[in-house]
């Protein structure tokens, strides 16, 4: 029986014990397909669904109400209707009935909102996994964002509206971006492992939002000391809306801000230098630095456009639909921990990405108490079971990862001892 | 975390970073003499807080002299930092009655104690822990449950220490046989723990929450010690055991020798005929048994009740005193102290400082921040710490 991959004298090679990340994520990404993220999520909705039965409600049900109110039902619901042209005032035939007084619309329009983030935060995990980096800190990161948004939006009042907008979201994108390169420039510089370092700037950030919105702090609101709340941003520096009643949250361009994000990061990596050497790095950094690239600037840039998108998503929050920032909202918002699920479920591509966080921002609108239907599933019981099932998609794609390996080992590489020193350890 | 990089000059050594300590102890005394007189008791306890943080930092990296040194300057430099203002701040008497911020330092530096210990010896073993938090959660949840199930408090603790090692169960598996990576692991871990306990506590408990007659962990009333110690919680005087069997199981026995050889050199230890999974099994279970314990004095000791997501980013502290503490009893001991400590400063100190003391909270993650950028050659975790052993 052999080691699987090299045969490096002990100790010489520490890599040699077990795959690293980027040896995983060449096997994840070259065994393509949707089956097994597809079967993921699959198997961690029908564990969920034990759980519901387990405690005595109905898991069809439950399930139906959550899709119900996830409003992806909507796309069933065919017929011959028209749609305004956004921005004018022209008509033209669709397919679907878009008045959001209607649940569905509307719940697909809530939908929408959430996976914008989470398209976001989930590349934010995805491009520093591209270059073997592991960021966990897309919740500080996505916090900065959230924080310099509102600064920016409640506290410049006499601008225009388009310069206003992009001034926001672009100083909040650099707040996450920033957030992200300490971590980057630690690692580079001094090897200070990036998931401590993220973590560490994750609980900074909640307590430094805790502290500039509580009661006294230099953001609270100037109305009302006694709420521990910014002031609201003003009218100018709110996104335009596209679909639904702006004053029942509607869907807000921030949504094309995001998928534009999603082609940037495909165009990035596979068709730029710096993509190239992202990957490289990614993949093996000794061999990226005998070809002359330099890791530690890859690894800060890798960091800082991470902390770019997560930042950028926070500052969408805030324009698009918070409007303000309270410390609860700090203290409770776990976007950017989602984002993990996210990316790694979405096997960290693009179009993988962008459907994950479809899935998942249906799951959070689907049981949040405004759209499931509380006579059929407690919806405070719905909002665990939504981060029971985002914790076993976790824990599933960690065990795809063996069972790909497995797969490819035996398929594909045909290394003498391999499949024994799988069966042996499975 | 597997190469050690050569220390970069720029940075200050050991010796210098625990003479720096002294200093910053003395200064937090001369901030409240004139010509600064500072009014305000918040610079000379912040300043000698750092102090205290270089002192333990020096001393877990074999710096002893200078390492007490920082940690008595830091000390005095509270002590008469506070005595000098405390004749022109009013209100600060009802602030720092000395008995009372000891006594709520070590209340919420057990549930860290707990976990760091658990957490160190997972991480000695070669399995990285970031599913602390999510194993203490369960621990708090299953042990109010237990209490109020069996109606006493021995079970409530049996309760969360099985729950608390059935977590870690599911990250051995993920870790050591599936070879996932322990990072998603222990996420998942932590998004699990959030989820069950959540469901279970509305499930169970719903709208009015835990019972208020939940059976508590008793004190220990030894009448002889005095206010602070007289009237500890047993788990106080438990997380002191601990702490002792801890070290001495490390550094002195069998057991410990296996266990820091299976997480430094996985292959040489196999070749010796050391189980590798086996101990690391026994390993991780063991730290989600401890954070769970730690978890339950949270909710069944301390505070007599459980509310979602009650231990609200401890799990992460206890992490970091692990880094801390640079991977050893004693150390993670005392950075939980201090940690403990500047929790206990920021709800006291709220009163009258207002809302600015929730800085205090964050003072645990920025002071390991800098430790781990700046002590690399010096705070080097177990070699093998996260990465998966495939057995020959």
């Amino acid at each position: 029986m052999s080691e699987p991959q090299s045969q490096a004298p002990l100790g010489a090679d520490p890599e040699g014990y077990a795959p690293t990340v980027a040896r995983r994520l060449a096997f994840y990404q070259r065994a393509g397909g949707i089956v097994t993220p597809l079967m993921t999520a699959v198997v961690a909705f029908l564990m969920g669904g034990i759980v519901v039965l387990s405690t005595g409600h109905n898991p069809w049900r439950t399930y139906k109400a959550i899709f119900e109110g996830s409003g992806l039902n909507w796309f069933f619901h065919v017929g011959s209707h028209s749609i305004q042209v956004p921005f004018t005032h022209t008509h033209v035939w669709f397919l679907w009935d878009t008045n959001t007084n209607h649940t569905a619309a509307y719940n697909l329009t809530q939908t929408l909102v959430t996976t914008t983030p989470l398209i976001l935060t989930g590349l934010a995990v995805a491009f520093a996994f591209r270059c073997g980096l592991f960021n966990i800190g897309g919740q500080g990161q996505y916090l900065m964002g959230t924080i310099v948004g509102v600064y920016i939006g409640s506290r410049f009042t006499d601008m225009s509206h388009l310069p206003h907008v992009l001034f926001a979201l672009t100083c909040a994108a650099l707040a996450g971006a920033l957030w992200g390169a300490i971590a980057g420039f630690l690692k580079a510089t001094v090897g200070a492992h990036e998931v401590i370092t993220t973590i560490m700037l994750n609980w900074i950030a909640y307590w430094g939002g805790s502290y500039l919105f509580g009661r006294d702090g230099p953001l609270q609101n100037h109305f009302n000391k006694a709420v521990p709340i910014s002031d609201d941003i003003v009218e100018n520096a709110k996104l335009p809306t596209l679909w639904g009643n702006p004053h029942l949250q509607a869907l807000h361009v921030g949504i094309f801000i995001a998928v534009g994000a999603l082609i940037a990061f495909y165009l990035i990596l596979n068709r730029t230098t710096l993509g190239y050497e992202v990957r490289a790095v990614g993949f093996n950094p000794e061999a990226a630095r005998y070809g002359g690239i330099s890791v530690a600037r890859n690894f800060i840039i890798a960091m800082a456009i991470s902390g770019l998108f997560a930042g950028l998503a926070g500052g969408i929050d805030i324009l698009g639909w918070q409007f303000r920032l309270g410390v609860l909202d700090v203290q409770v918002s776990n976007i950017g921990f989602i984002g993990i699920a996210v990316a790694l479920l979405g096997r960290n591509t693009a179009v993988g990405v962008g459907l994950a966080a479809l899935l998942f921002g249906g799951l959070l609108t689907g049981t949040s108490t405004r759209s499931l239907d509380p006579e059929v599933f407690p919806p405070q019981l719905a909002g665990n079971l939504a981060l029971m099932i985002q914790a076993l998609v976790l824990l599933f794609v960690g065990a795809d990862l063996l069972i790909l390996y497995i797969w490819q080992a035996r398929r594909k590489l045909r290394l003498p001892g391999t499949a024994d020193a799988a069966k042996g350890s499975a | 975390m597997n190469a050690v990089p050569a220390q970069p000059p720029w940075l200050p050594t050991t010796r210098q970073i625990a003479i720096g300590g002294i200093v910053l102890g003395l200064f937090a005394f001369w901030l409240t003499i004139p010509p600064v007189s500072a009014r305000s008791p918040w610079w000379p306890v912040f300043a000698g807080l750092c102090a205290i943080a270089a002192g333990i930092w020096a001393v877990t990296r074999d710096v002893r002299r200078p390492g007490w040194g920082a940690i008595a300057a830091g000390l005095v430099g509270i002590a008469l930092g506070l005595l000098s203002t405390r004749a022109s701040v009013s209100n600060l008497d009802q602030v720092v009655v000395w008995s009372a911020l000891l006594s709520s330092t070590l209340v919420w530096a057990t549930p860290l104690t707990f976990a760091a210990i658990g957490g160190m010896f997972c991480e000695r073993s070669g399995v990285v822990n970031i599913g602390l938090e999510g194993m203490m959660l369960a621990g708090a949840f299953f042990g109010a449950l237990g209490a109020d199930k069996f109606n006493s408090w021995e079970m409530g603790l049996v309760c969360a220490a099985i729950a608390g090692g059935g977590f870690a169960l599911v990250h051995a598996v993920m870790a050591i046989h599936l070879r996932a990576d322990q990072i998603v692991s222990g996420t998942a871990i932590n998004f699990l723990a959030l989820g069950v306990t959540g469901y279970f506590f509305i499930q169970i408990y719903g709208e009015n929450g835990t019972p208020g007659n939940l059976p508590r962990i008793p004190d220990v009333n030894i009448g002889f010690l005095g206010s602070v110690f007289g009237h500890l919680s047993l788990m106080i005087w438990l997380s002191f055991v601990l702490l002792i069997v801890a070290h001495i199981t490390l550094f002195k026995t069998a057991i410990g020798l296996r266990i820091r050889s299976v997480g430094e050199h996985p292959r040489a230890a196999d070749t010796v005929g050391i189980s590798v999974y086996g101990t690391r099994y026994a390993a991780v279970v063991l730290s989600g048994m401890l954070a769970a314990l730690g978890g339950a004095y949270l909710s069944i000791g301390y505070l007599g009740s459980f509310s979602e997501n009650m231990t609200a980013g401890r799990g992460f502290i206890a992490l970091a005193a692990v880094i801390f503490g640079n991977w050893r009893p004693f150390g993670a001991f005392a950075a939980a102290l201090l940690f403990g400590g500047s929790t206990a400063l920021s709800f006291r100190l709220a009163q009258p400082w207002g809302n600015a003391s929730v800085l205090f909270q964050a003072l645990p993650y920025v002071l390991t921040l800098i430790a781990v950028a700046g002590v690399i050659g010096r705070s080097v975790p177990p070699a093998a710490a996260g990465r998966p052993y495939v057995k020959q």
